[in-house]
């Protein structure tokens, strides 16, 4: 496995609550990338969504970073990082990618020495940083006004996606139909989930709240969290189905 | 309606559990909130039977493999379990034979109860009638009864259903014994045609009261053979399976190209038996 293109995955959304799904998007991106020969991906981040983005039923963040945690203390390779929850207010997507982009470049060692020129400026060391997400998220480029053009060009011309697909959404048919996405489509790298799966954080929020059965479908540790602060029940808002979508949604 | 007034339900799923996935777990925890939901039901308790390796089926591996990997899937769970009855037997043993089994052990240990004090009940000593090394384990211990025994309901997804139309797979007088002795509580997509199979059937038409079909709302189609297929081109089953299963299968390296060869050219158990006794 030599020289590969190291890759951060970094995840943006809602994860009201994260459920089975969202993990698995992570190891199926992680498979793809890996079967090109191309790339090795080196860490997964997911970033919750902030409070302000005013998501119809969207729990407070320090849950849903909490739940993120407690479903990724199995993992070895994903982590919640909560900065994007903590800013004073909602940040658009490619201003995360930014944050991170920087957060990498500073992790990088210090790169001085004389000697070792030639090896240390080596572009290989630092990782590409990449967004994932599921074909939904994909068709919403296309709606209006909900994503600035320059902010979709950024994403996919300097950073990349890697795009898990969906039953019901053709990501091939979503890039041909968008000119910003068929230039950078070399960008574009999408992943198919060998099992399909229609699991919904909005299904896993009205089967809460009517007191059905979520095991198997999340961790344990959150389901556990979830009744330990009462989350998601019958009495909160989120009893009632949302089928609002006029916002970006990368969950 | 007050809970002794409910019947109470054993569902009992049979397969290969090849490997045991969410989606197997995710059939009981369906099952039981539906027919807790009826009002009419309790379930009490889920078993989950694997086939013995007598059945034949390509790619099965042995089943003390695939018993210890549902035994680890349950461990979290406060009411299913896992019956070895069926995988320890020499010959393969009929769905309806297996149901039986399970029936019978419950009335025995209704009986052993009522032997027993009554007032002063010790869940964990009933074990004196059960030969096997696996009988109910003190999970969930059986309420003290005074009344009825638990039903016996056979718990299935929408394949083993239609699979009843499949020429000598099943005998007939055993899917009259399975639907009209004990019930299926069957989960099937929304919208997939299991009603218009028990519809198409006279057996199935004559026993529908005791099939419940469960709606699965969403989509969920982790199979096994998906997970096998998956692992043999060193793909991630993470979040598909437990992670106790994963372990174990890469710890015991339980699936691989000859493992699916397993079998290979072999005519499932049913098939043979059944094939040899309408020639008979």
């Amino acid at each position: 496995m030599k020289s590969r293109i190291p890759v951060v995955l970094l995840a943006c959304g809602s994860f009201n609550p994260i459920t089975n799904m969202h993990l698995r998007l992570f190891e199926v991106a992680r498979d793809h990338l890996h079967q090109t020969g191309i790339y090795q991906v080196v860490e997964g981040i997911i970033s919750p969504v902030n409070d302000n983005y005013k998501k119809k039923n969207l729990v407070a963040a320090k849950h849903r970073v909490a739940m993120a945690q407690l479903a990724l203390q199995t993992s070895d390779w994903i982590r919640v990082d909560p900065w994007e929850s903590e800013q004073a207010q909602w940040i658009e997507t490619v201003k995360v990618l930014r944050h991170h982009h920087q957060e990498l470049l500073r992790a990088l060692p210090p790169t001085e020495g004389p000697g070792d020129k030639a090896l240390s400026s080596a572009p290989a060391a630092v990782p590409e940083l990449k967004l994932l997400c599921g074909a939904d998220v994909l068709k919403t480029f296309q709606t209006p006004d909900l994503w600035k053009e320059s902010h979709i060009q950024e994403i996919v011309e300097k950073f990349g996606l890697v795009c898990v697909g969906r039953a019901g959404h053709d990501p091939k048919e979503y890039i041909s139909e968008s000119p910003i996405l068929r230039r950078y489509q070399h960008n574009i790298h999408l992943a198919r989930e060998p099992v399909q799966n229609e699991l919904s954080a909005t299904y896993i929020r009205s089967a809460l709240a009517q007191g059905l059965s979520v095991k198997y479908l999340l961790p344990d540790a959150v389901i556990g969290y979830i009744k330990d602060h009462k989350l998601y029940t019958k009495d909160g808002p989120w009893a009632a189905r949302s089928t609002l979508r006029n916002e970006e949604e990368a969950s | 309606m007050e809970n002794s007034e409910k019947t109470e339900v054993v569902l009992v799923a049979c397969g290969s559990f090849n490997p045991i996935t969410n989606m197997h777990l995710r059939l009981f925890e369906l099952a039981k909130d539906y027919m807790n939901g009826t009002g009419k039901y309790r379930v009490v308790r889920g078993i989950i039977s694997p086939v013995g390796d007598a059945y034949k089926k390509k790619g099965l591996i042995p089943a003390h493999h695939r018993v210890i990997m549902a035994e680890l899937a349950t461990k979290n769970s406060k009411w299913v379990e896992v019956d070895t009855w069926e995988s320890l037997q020499n010959e393969w043993i009929e769905t309806a034979k297996v149901l039986r089994h399970h029936q019978e052990k419950l009335e025995a240990s209704v009986c052993d109860n009522q032997q027993d004090s009554p007032t002063l009940q010790k869940p964990g000593r009933k074990r004196k009638w059960a030969e096997q090394r696996q009988d109910f384990s003190q999970k969930i211990s059986l309420e003290p009864k005074t009344k009825g025994i638990p039903e016996v309901k056979l718990l299935c997804g929408a394949d083993l259903l239609e699979s009843f139309g499949v020429p000598n797979l099943w005998k007939s007088e055993d899917i009259a014994q399975i639907v009209g002795g004990y019930g299926l509580i069957c989960v099937t997509r929304a919208g997939n045609d299991a009603q218009k199979f028990i519809y198409e059937s006279d057996v199935l038409w004559k026993h529908r009261s005791n099939i419940h079909l469960v709606n699965e709302w969403i989509t969920n189609d982790i199979s096994s053979t998906k997970i096998r297929r998956a692992l043999r081109r060193g793909q991630s089953i993470r979040y598909l399976v437990p992670d106790v299963v994963q372990e174990y299968i890469e710890k015991h390296d339980l699936y691989s190209s000859e493992s699916e060869a397993r079998n290979a050219g072999v005519i499932l158990a049913p098939l043979q038996k059944n094939t040899a006794e309408a020639k008979s």
